[in-house]
C-alpha cells in the first residue's frame, strides 16, 4: 500500500429503528394527519426514508386546543420542582436513546454521524437538563417574584439541526410551564417523532407537547391561530419576516431566530494553525448549513498568503462522502433544493470575479454533495459576501487595520455572530465590543451551551435562546 | 536556505529572538481539541496491517539504563533485527538506541543488517555539562560508529531566553556529527508552554537538527498528540518554506498500538503523507514494540496470543 487509506466504520442504520411510516403526535398520542403524506428522503442517497403523515388545518386546530386544556389543568398548575422531575426525566431517555437519535438524524439529515453523535445529541439532552434545573427557580431568575408561564408556545423550526432546535424550543417553554405545539421541517421530521415517543415514555401529560410534520402551510397555519400565544421560529429571513407581519399587533409573543453572514476576523497576531481549525470548524461544520457559520473570513493582508495555504491544505484533508462513516468530516447537503442553491450561488460568486477553490476531494456518486470550497478576490459587494449560502462556501476578504476589520465585519444586514482570532486580549475585547453580532467568539468558533444566550441583531432577528435571558422569551411577568 | 527571513533570523542574538518571538502564537486550548479530533479516525484490517508494520519499522528500540550491559545491547539488537523470529515478514526497527559508551557493542551486534545505531550524547538526559564534554561524548558516539545522534538542548539556557547559546551548541554538535544524523531533544515537558514548544522546535531546526524530538523519557509529561502535532506543523511549515523535509520522533510513553496509530494519523493529517516514513518520522520507545507485535499477530491470526508468546528482550 503506497496510500494510507482508512477503514470504513459506518454506524449501523439498524439502530435507528426506522419505521416505515411515522404518524403526527397530538393529544399525547400518535394519530394519521389529515394532510397529505410526505416522504422524508435520505440526502446521502437520495432515496426514501419513512413516509411521514402531515397536518391538516383541523390537525392544527386539535393540537392547540389539547396544548391549551393541557395548560391550563395540568402544566401552568403544576409545581416548578414537579415540571423538573419531567424534564429531568426526558433529558435522560434522550440520553439513552442518544445512539438510535443520532443515527436517525443522520439518516435523515445527512449531517455527520461524528457530529450528531458528538454533539447534537447530547447538546440537545443538555438543554433540557439545564432548563430542568430552571424550572423551580425561575421566581429568581431577575422577572420578578412570579413570573408566570404564556400559554401556548408554538414553535417552528429548521432542518439543520432537527432534534437540537427541538430542545430549544420546548425545554424552556416547558421548564417556564408553557405547553408547545412544535412543528418540524418538512425534510426532516423524524427525531422530533422519537422525541414525542420519549415524551409518551416519560409519562409526560397528554397535550403538553404535540409534533405536526408538514411544510410551511402547516407552519403558517400554527403561526396564525388565534390560540397560540407565543410563537419561536428559526429558519430563514424571508420567512422570519413575513411571521412577524402576520403577528403584528396579535398581541402574541414572538422570537426569530433567522439567517447569518458571520465574519471570522483574523487579526495578523492570532494563533495561525488554531484559526485555520477555526475557520474550517466554523464554515464547514454541518456542511455550513449552519445559520452562524463563520462564512465570511476577513484576514489581516499581512498573514493572508500564509493563512490561505494553510487554509487549503487543510480543508484539502477534509473527508466528504457517507455520513453514516465516523471518518467522515462533511456530510450530504440535505436536499436537492439546497444543494441547488448552493451551487447557483457558487456560480454567481465565479460571475462576479472571485477566484474560487475546491477541494479535489472525491464526493459520492448518489446523494447531494458539495466540495468544500473558498473564493477568494471577494469584494464587499458581491453576493458571495452579503447573502447567506448556507453551505460549504467560504468567501475570503482582506483588511488593513483593525477599524476597516470592525467596519467590514458589520457590513452586512445580518448579525448573529462572529469570531475574533488574536493573540491579544486587548484586542479581542476591543473587536468584541464593537462587532454588532450576538454571539462573539474569541479564538474559537461554533461553541454552544446551553447557558449562554444565543441571538441576533438586525436581519438575524431578535429575543435569546439559552440561559437566563432565554426564559424571558417564554414568561410573562 | 532561500528564503531571506529565515536566513537574517539567525544573524545575531537579537535577530533569532525576534524571529523566534514572531512566530504565531498557539493556542492551547485549539491544538488540544485538534489532537483529540485526531485520535478518532477508524484504522482497521488493511489499513491497521500497514500501520503496524509502518510503525514497527519506526521504532528506536532504546535501552537507557544505569544498569545496561553488553549482554543487554546485544539482545536488543537481535531483537531489532529480527522483531518476531516465527514471523520472518516482520520488518526490522529503524534503530537501536543505547548511550554513547554502548554504541560500539550495538554497532558490532547489529552488523550490516541496516538497522541504524542511535546514541544519546551530550550529557543526556540533563545536558547539564561543559560544552567541551557535551562535544566529546558526540564523538565517542560518532567514533563508535552511531549513524544518529539524539542531543539535548540546555533548557536552562532556552528558559532564561539565551536562544543565541543553544543556537550555537546545536550548530557544534551538527558539526562534529559528520554524517550522523542528528535528533535535538527539547524536553517539551520542561519547556511547559506550547509557544517555547515552537520555538524551540524552529531554534533546533534553524541550527540544522535533521530531527526534532520531543523528550528524553526521563521526564514527565513526555511526548504527548498535541505536542507532536504541533511538532509536525512545524516541519510541514519548514518545508513550505524551506523545501527541506526534517523528521519528529516523539519519545516516552508510547505504550500501545492504539496511541501509535493516533501518531500515525496525525503524521498523515498535520505534516503530509510524506512524513510516514522511518526517514521522517521515529517513535521513541522501550515498550511498543511488544505490543506492535502482538496487534500484529492478531491481525495474522485472527486472534490474540499471551504475552509469553513475543520476546522480551527489549
Amino acid at each position: 500500500m503506497t496510500f494510507w487509506e482508512y477503514s470504513p466504520a459506518p454506524e449501523s442504520a439498524a439502530v435507528a429503528n426506522l419505521q416505515a411510516r411515522y404518524r403526527m403526535f397530538v393529544d399525547g398520542e400518535f394519530t394519521d394527519g389529515r394532510g397529505e403524506p410526505l416522504k422524508t428522503l435520505n440526502p446521502a442517497t437520495g432515496e426514501p426514508l419513512a413516509e411521514v403523515s402531515t397536518a391538516a388545518p383541523s390537525d392544527v386546530d386539535a393540537a392547540v386546543r389539547a396544548a391549551r386544556r393541557a395548560h391550563e389543568d395540568v402544566w401552568a398548575p403544576m409545581p416548578g420542582s414537579e415540571r423538573a422531575k419531567y424534564l429531568f426525566r426526558i433529558a435522560r431517555l434522550v440520553q439513552e436513546r442518544a445512539r438510535e437519535l443520532a443515527v436517525l438524524e443522520t439518516l435523515d439529515n445527512g449531517k455527520p454521524i461524528k457530529e450528531s453523535r458528538d454533539f447534537d445529541v447530547p447538546a440537545a439532552a443538555a438543554h433540557f437538563f439545564h432548563h430542568a434545573g430552571w424550572a423551580d427557580k425561575l421566581g429568581y431568575a431577575g422577572f420578578g417574584p412570579d413570573p408566570r408561564p404564556l400559554g401556548v408556545a408554538a414553535g417552528v423550526i429548521p432542518w439543520n439541526f432537527p432534534l437540537l432546535m427541538l430542545a430549544w424550543k420546548v425545554a424552556p417553554a416547558l421548564a417556564c410551564g408553557n405547553t408547545v405545539v412544535l412543528k418540524p421541517a418538512e425534510t426532516t421530521p423524524l427525531t422530533a417523532l422519537v422525541f414525542a415517543d420519549i415524551c409518551l415514555q416519560a409519562g409526560l401529560p397528554a397535550g403538553v407537547v404535540n409534533i405536526l410534520p408538514g411544510a410551511g402551510d402547516v407552519g403558517a397555519g400554527l403561526v396564525a391561530h388565534p390560540g397560540v400565544d407565543k410563537v419561536a421560529f428559526t429558519g430563514s429571513t424571508a420567512v422570519g419576516k413575513q411571521i412577524q407581519r402576520e403577528l403584528a399587533g396579535s398581541g402574541k409573543r414572538l422570537t426569530l431566530e433567522l439567517g447569518g453572514k458571520a465574519a471570522n476576523v483574523v487579526f495578523d497576531d492570532a494563533p495561525l494553525d488554531e484559526a485555520v481549525e477555526g475557520v474550517v470548524n466554523g464554515v464547514f461544520f454541518n456542511q455550513g448549513e449552519v445559520c452562524c457559520a463563520g462564512s465570511r473570513l476577513l484576514v489581516q493582508e499581512s498573514v493572508a498568503e500564509a493563512l490561505l495555504a494553510k487554509l487549503r491544505a487543510r480543508i484539502g484533508t477534509l473527508r466528504v462522502g457517507d455520513p453514516m462513516d465516523k471518518n467522515t468530516d462533511v456530510g450530504a447537503i440535505n436536499s436537492a433544493a439546497q444543494l441547488d442553491r448552493i451551487t447557483e450561488l457558487a456560480a454567481a460568486g465565479e460571475a462576479e470575479g472571485a477566484q474560487r477553490w475546491s477541494s479535489r476531494c472525491p464526493l459520492p456518486e448518489k446523494g447531494f454533495f458539495f466540495a468544500p470550497t473558498v473564493f477568494t478576490d471577494v469584494q464587499q459587494s458581491m453576493r458571495i459576501a452579503r447573502e447567506e449560502v448556507f453551505g460549504p462556501v467560504l468567501s475570503v476578504l482582506t483588511f488593513r487595520t483593525p477599524d476597516e476589520a470592525i467596519s467590514k465585519a458589520n457590513n452586512t444586514p445580518y448579525g448573529l455572530s462572529a469570531g475574533i482570532w488574536t493573540e491579544k486580549g486587548s484586542r479581542a475585547q476591543w473587536a468584541a465590543q464593537r462587532i454588532r453580532a450576538g454571539v462573539v467568539w474569541a479564538n474559537t468558533f461554533n461553541r454552544f451551551d446551553p447557558s449562554a444566550a444565543f441571538g441576533g441583531y438586525q436581519e438575524s432577528g431578535f429575543g435569546r435562546e439559552g440561559g437566563r435571558a432565554g426564559l424571558e422569551a417564554y414568561l410573562d411577568f | 536556505m532561500v528564503e531571506p527571513e529565515l536566513a537574517d533570523a539567525t544573524r545575531d542574538e537579537a535577530a533569532l529572538r525576534r524571529f523566534l518571538h514572531g512566530l504565531p502564537g498557539v493556542d492551547q486550548v485549539g491544538l488540544e481539541q485538534r489532537a483529540a479530533a485526531l485520535g478518532t479516525r477508524s484504522i482497521k484490517t488493511d489499513a491497521k496491517r500497514w500501520a503496524i508494520d509502518t510503525a514497527i519499522g519506526m521504532v528506536d528500540l532504546t535501552t537507557l539504563e544505569g544498569a545496561d550491559t553488553p549482554g543487554k545491547v546485544r539482545a536488543l539488537a537481535a531483537k531489532a533485527r529480527r522483531p518476531d523470529p516465527e514471523h520472518p515478514d516482520t520488518p526490522p526497527v529503524a534503530a537501536v538506541c543505547v548511550y554513547p559508551d554502548m554504541a560500539a557493542t550495538a554497532v558490532e551486534a547489529l552488523g550490516r543488517s541496516g538497522v541504524g545505531v542511535a546514541s544519546v550524547a551530550t550529557a543526556f538526559p540533563a545536558g547539564r555539562s561543559s560544552r567541551q564534554v557535551k562535544l566529546a561524548e558526540v564523538e565517542l558516539a560518532v567514533a563508535a560508529g552511531a549513524s544518529e545522534v539524539d542531543m539535548v538542548i540546555d533548557r536552562g539556557a532556552f528558559l532564561s531566553g539565551r536562544y543565541g547559546e543553544v543556537f550555537d551548541e546545536i550548530r557544534a554538535v551538527k558539526a562534529v556529527c559528520g554524517d550522523a544524523h542528528l535528533k535535538v531533544i527539547l524536553e517539551t515537558g520542561e519547556l511547559a508552554t506550547y509557544d517555547n514548544v515552537r520555538r524551540a522546535s524552529w531554534l533546533a531546526l534553524l541550527a540544522g537538527g535533521d530531527f526534532i524530538k520531543t523528550s528524553t523519557g526521563k521526564v514527565s509529561p513526555a511526548a504527548t498528540l498535541p505536542v507532536t502535532t504541533l511538532m509536525l506543523r512545524t516541519v510541514r511549515d519548514w518545508l513550505d518554506r524551506t523545501g527541506e523535509l526534517r523528521g519528529v520522533k516523539p519519545a516516552g510513553g508510547i505504550r500501545n498500538t492504539k496511541d501509535a496509530m493516533k501518531y500515525l494519523v496525525a503524521v498523515h493529517e498535520v505534516a503530509g503523507p510524506e512524513w510516514l516514513t522511518p526517514r521522517l518520522f521515529r517513535f521513541g520507545a522501550s515498550s511498543l514494540l511488544g505490543d506492535l507485535l502482538m496487534q500484529r499477530r492478531t491481525q495474522r491470526d485472527g486472534h490474540y496470543s499471551a504475552a509469553g508468546h513475543v520476546a522480551v528482550d527489549a
